[in-house]
């Protein structure tokens, strides 16, 4: 053989080799370095057969973290093996990425939870409860006064609460766990009011069906139903107090039209992990993307530019963003397609009143001028919420078109529209005849200790029939300390001058971002905005949205984005991405879910506020409204504890609380008709509105410890309050439960409490008479529940998914039965409520409700408060009006018989009243009718000839048949109710779809295209990417805002209190002088208090799949604190290490993860960390370790309580106080290794 | 004596494009769930994802003076087993083979999860501790197969990760992992499915086999003895050992999905969309002559086994050697060729192994390091864009010793090639005139650089598998 081959290893080896040639011929290569043999391959076969099933179902997971993906679930031999994702979606186009394929880790772990030892398969009650209960009923014989007893013997009620949470759960039947909790929801609705009733069960987009069953339940019984957008502060409040809406974003294909791309407190690749692949890919398209994040995210990965703020910050750099923008594109030159954009679409142009301030302090920024304070227009309908510009066409005051006074009279009809006409508007009164410039005084919050200090600047202002003037742009340059020629104040003196905010050097102090990086970072984002008109975006989330002062950082974010034209543009824009909102089918969803077929009105809830309540989190808040205010404040503020503000925005209708009053509302509802019988009262509501003033009759909030007005019976689905969303988890337990807890014993508080709300020296520990848990796994709910029981699994039921991040709607298919003994959340509350309708019969039967809502968004209950004002009737002469300046009142029938048959048929309302969304009422006698004919209709009893919807099947079908975006028909007859309100041109948007009817069976076999529809604010029509408000921008349809445009300015009096008529910045809290905690640094020999931020997990989504094997295995196995190096050396920590994490609420005992991307001064314990799993007892109390929620407590920030006034008006999951927790501080200490279980 | 005709075959490729890595692992999972969540395998890992800078799984696998893997070539200019040669392996099979242990991977665990149903009342919260999936008692978790996840950098990771250890004592190159300098990228691995497979030289069974037809590499788990030898064959310890059955396992390029025309789990499964699969024509009778290339030219040496699937020879001597019609099209519209050799950004990951791997790696962009300079790789100023490829955070060293042997320069090109169609692209999209030179400065056509653009951006199903 020749030897200039290249040969193998050595001669021996050939020699070898050649033996074995000897005996066994075959094909080599000529080096002989590959044999080429035949056979040898039955191994193949194992694999061949582990691959082989018998049928793939289309289902998803239901689990709030926006991906709402396809996925194939693998089933062989009746048991579900594994599952990947669909890659079916229909196309977004030739020339862009598709959807496919769209999942994580997270959802490819799911099939293992359906047969793992955490799986609840029977209905389980704790043992001593049973006991008790037994007992009772034995002796009784009637379940709901067996109830009764156990809950009210002083004894055996504290006997069962305290053994909440401490196992000793035993299995028992559904029949029994029915009889239950059906007994005590009958003892609660008898005895205390259906208001002390609550429900708790997130995010219906993830599972439209189990969502709007249960919720239909609790509607149809008279529960309260409290929120979870604004509780997990998901909810930006700068949505709703900038654009009228509660969020509305781009879907993440439109990423890929942006040209320039900032991901700002945003992790894409861990939590939109579908559509992280949009950002990675437009990169290639040149686009520049840039991420603002103290550490470095998995996406800074990514990034051109890492703009390493620190935590908290944001703001600072934005509003130096804004300075150099505003200076460059207003002032230096003048940008036409800013400046276009402005005018039409802003506050920009619209006048503002300078006023003296009362105390002394020279000019202050006052109200919008109204229509009702021109003498020619004071008497036009709703004047005064009709704002004014300065027409530089006739150089006098002009009144647009497209306010919120054009918006709910018959006079206006036709004019709520953005189209200006022959107006030209002045966005600055500089140069204008008549104005001169003036000093105005601007509070400011750069002191990190959070004190305002006031700034002076000036400004052109003239008068208008007697009231100084001036533009909101006039402001906003003042605001933002953009000089000009000829004007008073206090300038900076460049961008390099660090004393003047808001300035690139001023926030370099603040934000360690060097200047120039700022002043670049200003001119890319403002150049492409202007080159591709409107093509810049910034994808914005919790990372910024869950600090106390998050709605101000989104103000100077996305006021980013209105000055240069992106809001309203594909490709641009602000894109908030936390949690789940986006129910695309809405209006079927909210009319199902809220039974509005039934009855009207439900009681839905706030739940930053109900929990801040009824847990007593209030009791140890030491930091007080007052503690917000600005140093101009006019005292509006001035010593109201929180708790007072929450009761105020009570009373005056601002926002919801339940239960609504100190008496129960079937009682009240029955002395009310009495007392009209009588002919004492007109109505049952001026009766109401009477004892209210006269103090007879009280807010149940404002004696919130007493027992009448506890929670009593409450309900669990879809959902983990107790282990996830919990801000005070220790409090939960203390109060709320009556269990153990890990709250640290502290006074702080004491020295300011309450005026109006009453203060009991003792708190009550147990306030919950019942807890039921439906889950298909061990939570740290379950674990604290009364009753647990088995759900169904997302592969083992039928429901609807949607979210905001792509534009479809798809199905959950059951791949198997619900085995063992679990149902799903439709049977459940199936079940329940035949049980409760049969105890009714004995117990509660027909009766009325008086039911108290507040003034509602989108509604003429928005133009209830003119001027934005704080109309308090208590302890003055001003009347209590309902509807006006309190809540809304109503009377509601409820037969608790026949609660069952009313749950699973649609009711007569639906055809009687409508469909209401978003002031746009849909008639659907059609769909009702023909829902009818589908499903046949209840043939006797209390919904006879109502069509059926008793199956989870039959409700999807009733939720997409009654909304727009699945139903041409009806998005095209919302458009023409639309065009008669705006005179605009929109069913165009929808034409051609009128035949198209969306399904459930359409949307198990494939992701369904949703229709352009006036539910949401942008269009897909021609099969563009979804972007909010491009319906707004482009057919000139009002934003619904007070001036119909998105607002820079905010006037409500307690906007200017605070300090937030504008975008601004305001540090993260002080804790240490707010709640008493440590100073941030060292404490103490090896100690260190640092800011305790609770970021996304890579390894859940939420509490779902944290105890999950796989991502266990993953990850680091159980509960972590992520610490820089140096703070864990300082306090002689290593990497694994178990630490222990405290603060007044509670301990957190985890093992340290010690990693070079996190800098000094913060820990990052991962949200939605339970105490289910490698939890060992803390050194700090001697008790299991907490959840992540047990370090933190709810701050509730009381500008969010706002309502009753143009765009900062209620609305369920739309406006209220967000439950952040980024601002917690926490001790970290190396704790002993030796740990307990 | 050469032959008449080449001898051609065909190879199953993927490329990864660790720009696009987003380090979820959903195909570590779904490659988990569809084939190794079974006792023996709990360890086990077909497909996993590394966090750079970071040890590997298992850990230090890359430190080949310690493990043993691949091939070397010896003074004689022969190729040869690092753990030895055959002979030598034949005397000393029944001696324990150099291979990672239990401590390098992990002691896999599971958590007592029934205690939260059935703890009795007592005074706290039940809780699920972990137990051993070895010995079944509690245990304390110290290791995973992704321990270093996502960390940008540690001390651990500073002292042990090979890379990191081979430049400071071979190039006095110290890479601080620190907050100001941090850099993370992700590197996702599957078996190689070599071309020069050193697993299936070390196994005296000859249980291990590369499919003719498509080059996959599988362990005939009927003639597998359990020797073990070929863990320690595997430079990047893609082999595991089955505790249960007592066989080694391997990943399976998903041979029954591809024979049915899907494409692997991994793959398809993947939500960044950076994987690629197609086929490649190479001659297999060149193969021995590269893995014996210098090492810097190892790269080279593998684009040339290579071999152009439109050329008419090739197909003439491909079709000669059996290779079907369909498979021949396949070869041609392969994204993977496409990205290997056409446009040369995908590169093969430590051709130093000499296995002649066929996972190959378009190498990652990342942040400027420094926010003063004004500069940026940013796509929008095609003129400094070069320039700052030597600022990204990511040491191109690093990344030079992952994909080129350490040749620097070759990562360098890469990089600037991904640059250039971002800059040009930007002009596209913003409907400005085209810049020509763009294209011309990485040595590529314009159509060139929009065709990979396409590939890489628009990456429709059909044009990734």
């Amino acid at each position: 053989m020749t030897t200039d081959v290249p040969r193998l290893d050595g001669p021996a080896a050939d020699a070898l080799l050649k033996v074995g040639r000897f005996f066994t011929k075959w094909e080599q290569t000529d080096d002989g370095r590959a044999q080429f043999r035949e056979g040898g391959r039955a191994g193949d076969f194992f694999y061949r057969d582990r691959w082989s099933h018998d049928k793939v179902v289309r289902s998803t997971h239901g689990v709030n973290c926006t991906g709402s993906c396809s996925w194939k679930v693998y089933v062989k031999d009746g048991i579900i093996t594994w599952e990947a994702q669909q890659t079916d979606y229909p196309s977004t186009g030739p020339d862009r990425p598709e959807y496919e394929p769209r999942g994580c880790p997270r959802g490819a772990a799911f099939s293992w939870y359906t047969y793992s030892p955490t799986r609840v398969r029977y209905p389980y009650a704790r043992g001593v409860l049973l006991e008790l209960y037994r007992e009772a009923k034995h002796r009784l014989g009637d379940p709901v006064e067996a109830f009764r007893e156990i809950s009210t013997d002083p004894v055996k009620r504290r006997k069962y609460q305290q053994a909440r949470g401490k196992g000793g759960l035993v299995r028992i039947t559904w029949d029994e766990a029915l009889e239950i909790a059906a007994a005590s929801y009958v003892n609660t609705i008898k005895h205390y009011g259906p208001d002390r009733c609550v429900s708790f069960s997130p995010i219906p987009a993830m599972s439209m069906v189990s969502h709007a069953i249960g919720t239909r339940f609790n509607h149809l019984i008279g529960g309260a139903m409290t929120s979870f957008y604004d509780w997990y502060a998901d909810l930006p409040v700068a949505s709703p107090q900038v654009f009228g809406d509660q969020t509305d974003v781009p879907e993440s294909g439109d990423w890929w039209d942006a040209t320039y791309l900032m991901m700002w407190g945003s992790n894409v690749p861990v939590t939109r992990t579908p559509d992280a692949h949009w950002m990675a890919e437009v990169r290639y398209r040149g686009t520049k993307v840039v991420t603002v994040s103290p550490d470095y995210a998995d996406n800074v990965k990514f990034a051109d530019d890492w703009i390493p703020a620190q935590a908290g910050t944001d703001a600072a750099l934005a509003m130096a963003m804004g300075h150099v923008i505003l200076k460059e594109n207003f002032v230096d030159r003048q940008s036409e397609y800013f400046t276009d954009y402005t005018k039409q679409f802003t506050d920009f142009g619209m006048l503002i009143t300078l006023e003296e301030h009362p105390d002394g302090h020279g000019l202050v920024p006052g109200k919008f001028l109204t229509a009702a304070d021109l003498d020619a227009h004071r008497d036009t309908s709703d004047a005064a919420f009709k704002t004014v510009m300065w027409d530089r066409a006739t150089g006098a005051p002009a009144i647009p078109n497209g306010s919120m006074g054009h918006r709910y009279n018959e006079a206006d009809q036709g004019m709520w529209n953005l189209d200006l006409g022959d107006i030209d508007p002045a966005l600055t009164l500089l140069g204008e005849a008549g104005a001169e410039g003036v000093e105005v005084n601007l509070p400011c919050f750069e002191d990190p200790r959070g004190e305002g200090s006031i700034i002076k600047r000036g400004l052109p202002a003239r008068r208008v029939e007697g009231r100084l003037v001036t533009t909101v742009f006039d402001l906003m340059l003042a605001q933002y300390g953009v000089g000009r020629e000829g004007l008073p104040g206090v300038w900076a003196a460049g961008y390099d001058d660090p004393t003047v905010p808001y300035t690139p050097a001023w926030q370099e102090e603040i934000t360690s971002v060097p200047a120039e990086a700022v002043t670049r970072l200003a001119r890319e984002f403002a150049q492409n905005s202007e080159e591709s008109k409107g093509r810049t975006m910034i994808i914005i989330g919790a990372g910024i949205c869950h600090w106390f002062h998050a709605d101000a950082t989104y103000r100077a974010i996305i006021a980013l984005l209105m000055m240069t034209g992106c809001i309203g543009r594909n490709g641009g824009g602000w894109a908030h991405y936390v949690g789940q909102e986006k129910c695309r089918p809405m209006t079927g969803w909210f009319n199902m879910a809220n039974a509005m077929d039934w009855q009207r009105p439900p009681r839905t809830m706030i739940g930053t506020a109900y929990w801040y309540m009824h847990t007593d989190q209030w009791r140890t808040d030491g930091f007080s409204a007052d503690r917000i205010k600005s140093p101009l404040s006019q005292g509006r503020l001035d010593g109201m504890h929180t708790a007072d503000t929450v009761a105020l925005s009570h009373r005056l209708g601002w926002m919801p609380f339940y239960p609504q009053f100190d008496v129960n509302p079937l009682d009240l509802a029955d002395e009310a008709a009495a007392a009209v019988e009588r002919g004492e009262f007109e109505t049952p509501q001026a009766y109401v509105a009477a004892r209210l003033k006269s103090g007879d009759l009280k807010s149940a909030v404002e004696d919130i410890d007493a027992p009448e007005n506890w929670p009593r019976t409450m309900i669990l689905w879809r959902s983990n309050l107790f282990g996830s969303s919990a801000k005070g988890a220790e409090y939960f337990s203390k109060h709320l439960l009556g269990t153990h807890n890990n709250v640290m014993e502290n006074q702080h508080g004491a020295d300011a409490r309450p005026k109006v709300v009453k203060w009991h020296d003792e708190a009550p520990e147990g306030k919950l008479d019942l807890l039921i848990t439906a889950d298909f796994r061990m939570t740290s709910s379950t674990l604290l529940s009364d009753l647990v029981l088995p759900a169904a699994t997302w592969y083992e039921k039928h429901d609807l998914s949607s979210t905001d991040m792509h534009p479809y709607v798809h199905a959950f298919t059951p791949a198997i039965d619900p085995p063992w003994e679990t149902k799903s959340d439709f049977d459940l509350f199936a079940d329940l409520a035949t049980r409760i309708s049969q105890f009714a019969r004995k117990h509660l039967g027909v009766r009325k409700d008086l039911v108290a809502v507040a003034l509602q968004h989108d509604t003429p209950g928005q133009i209830a408060q003119p001027g934005g004002h704080v109309p308090d009737w208590r302890g003055t002469d001003v009347d209590a009006v309902p509807g006006r300046n309190l809540p809304v009142l109503a009377v509601v029938e409820r037969d608790y018989t026949a609660i069952a048959d009313k749950l699973l048929t649609v009711g007569p309302l639906a055809e009687k009243l409508g469909f209401t969304v978003k002031n746009i009422t849909y008639d659907v006698s059609h769909q009702v009718e023909r829902l009818g004919r589908l499903h046949g209709v209840y043939p006797s009893g209390p919904a006879e000839g109502r069509p059926a919807i008793n199956t989870d099947q039959r409700l999807a079908e009733a939720i997409l048949t009654f909304s727009g975006t699945t139903n041409g028909e009806l998005a095209t007859q919302g458009f023409h109710t639309l065009e008669r309100k705006t005179g605009r041109k929109l069913a165009d948007l929808s034409a051609g779809s009128e035949e198209k009817l969306i399904s459930f069976v359409q949307t198990q076999q494939s992701p369904q295209p949703v229709i352009t529809s006036p539910e949401w604010s942008g269009s897909e029509t021609g099969g563009r990417r979804y972007a909010a408000f491009t319906i707004n921008t482009e057919r000139l349809k009002p934003w619904h805002t007070l001036s119909g445009r998105m607002h820079f300015f905010l006037d409500h009096d307690w906007m200017t209190d605070a300090g937030e008529n504008l975008p601004t910045y305001r540090p993260p809290l002080d804790m240490t002088r707010a709640y008493g905690e440590p100073e941030l640094g060292p404490n103490g020999e090896k100690a260190i208090t640092v800011r305790y931020l609770t970021v996304h997990n890579k390894w859940s989504i939420h509490s779902e799949y944290q105890d999950n094997l796989f991502m266990l295995s993953l990850g680091r196995g159980g509960p972590q604190a992520w610490l820089s190096v140096a703070d864990a050396r300082s306090i002689g920590v290593s990497d694994n290490d178990w630490v222990e994490l405290t603060s007044a609420n509670g301990v957190f005992v985890a093992r340290a993860v010690v990693t070079s991307k996190l800098p000094d001064g913060i820990c990052y314990v991962q949200h939605a960390q339970e105490r289910t799993i490698d939890v060992p007892k803390s050194e700090a109390t001697g008790r299991r370790g907490g959840i992540h929620n047990s370090v933190t407590r709810i701050l509730l920030k009381p500008t969010h309580l706002i309502g009753g006034y143009a765009h900062q008006a209620y609305a369920f999951n739309y406006l209220g106080p967000t439950g952040v927790q980024r601002d917690i501080v926490s001790t970290v200490r190396r704790r002993s290794q030796e740990v307990q279980y | 004596m050469a032959p008449q005709r080449r001898r051609v075959m065909a190879q199953v490729a993927m490329v990864m494009n660790l720009d696009k890595c987003i380090g979820c692992h959903t195909c570590s999972v779904t490659c988990k769930q569809a084939w190794t969540n079974r006792s023996g395998l709990e360890y086990v890992w077909f497909n996993n994802v590394e966090t750079r800078p970071g040890q590997g799984y298992p850990r230090t696998y890359e430190d080949q003076e310690k493990w043993q893997g691949g091939w070397v070539r010896t003074r004689s200019g022969r190729l040869q087993l690092r753990s030895g040669g055959r002979f030598k392996k034949l005397l000393s099979i029944f001696a324990s083979p150099v291979q990672p242990e239990m401590h390098d991977y992990y002691e896999p665990w599971t958590y007592d999860y029934e205690n939260l149903f059935q703890s009795p009342l007592s005074d706290d919260f039940p809780v699920a501790r972990p137990k051993s999936l070895v010995t079944g008692d509690d245990m304390a978790i110290t290791a995973s197969a992704n321990w270093d996840d996502s960390l940008g950098g540690s001390e651990a990771s500073e002292a042990a990760d090979p890379i990191l250890v081979k430049l400071r004592e071979e190039a006095n190159l110290h890479i601080k992992t620190e907050y100001e300098k941090t850099f993370m990228f992700f590197v996702p691995r599957i078996c190689e499915h070599c071309l020069n497979p050193s697993c299936m030289a070390s196994c005296p069974s000859g249980a291990i086999y590369k499919r003719e037809e498509d080059g996959i590499v599988l362990v005939d788990q009927d003639r597998c003895r359990g020797w073990r030898q070929c863990i320690t064959g595997c430079p990047y310890k893609k082999i595991y050992f089955n505790h249960r059955t007592g066989k080694a396992e391997k990943c399976h390029f998903c041979y029954p999905r591809l024979e049915v025309g899907l494409p692997t789990v991994c793959s398809e499964t993947c939500v960044g969309r950076l994987r690629y699969i197609g086929l490649i024509l190479y001659d297999p009778d060149a193969v021995t002559a590269a893995a014996l290339a210098d090492d810097k030219d190892l790269y080279q040496a593998q684009l040339d086994v290579m071999l152009d699937p439109r050329d008419p020879q090739v197909i003439a001597d491909a079709k000669a050697s059996g290779i079907q019609p369909d498979w021949l099209e396949a070869a041609q519209r392969s994204p993977v060729y496409a990205l290997i050799k056409h446009f040369k950004v995908a590169l093969p990951l430590h051709p130093e192994y000499r296995t002649m791997p066929m996972v190959w790696y378009v190498p990652p962009l990342s942040p400027v390091v420094d926010l003063l300079k004004d500069q940026g790789h940013d796509s929008e100023a095609g003129g400094n864009l070069f320039g700052a490829i030597d600022a990204l955070r990511i040491p191109l060293e690093y990344l030079a010793e992952l994909f080129t042997a350490g040749d620097v320069e070759m990562v360098r090109l890469v990089l600037q090639k991904l640059a250039a169609m971002r800059s040009y692209m930007r002009d596209v999209t913003l409907g400005r005139p085209r810049q020509p030179e763009l294209a011309a400065a990485v040595g590529m056509e314009e159509r060139a650089l929009e065709q990979m653009y396409r590939l890489l951006a628009i990456a429709k199903y059909d044009e990734r598998y």
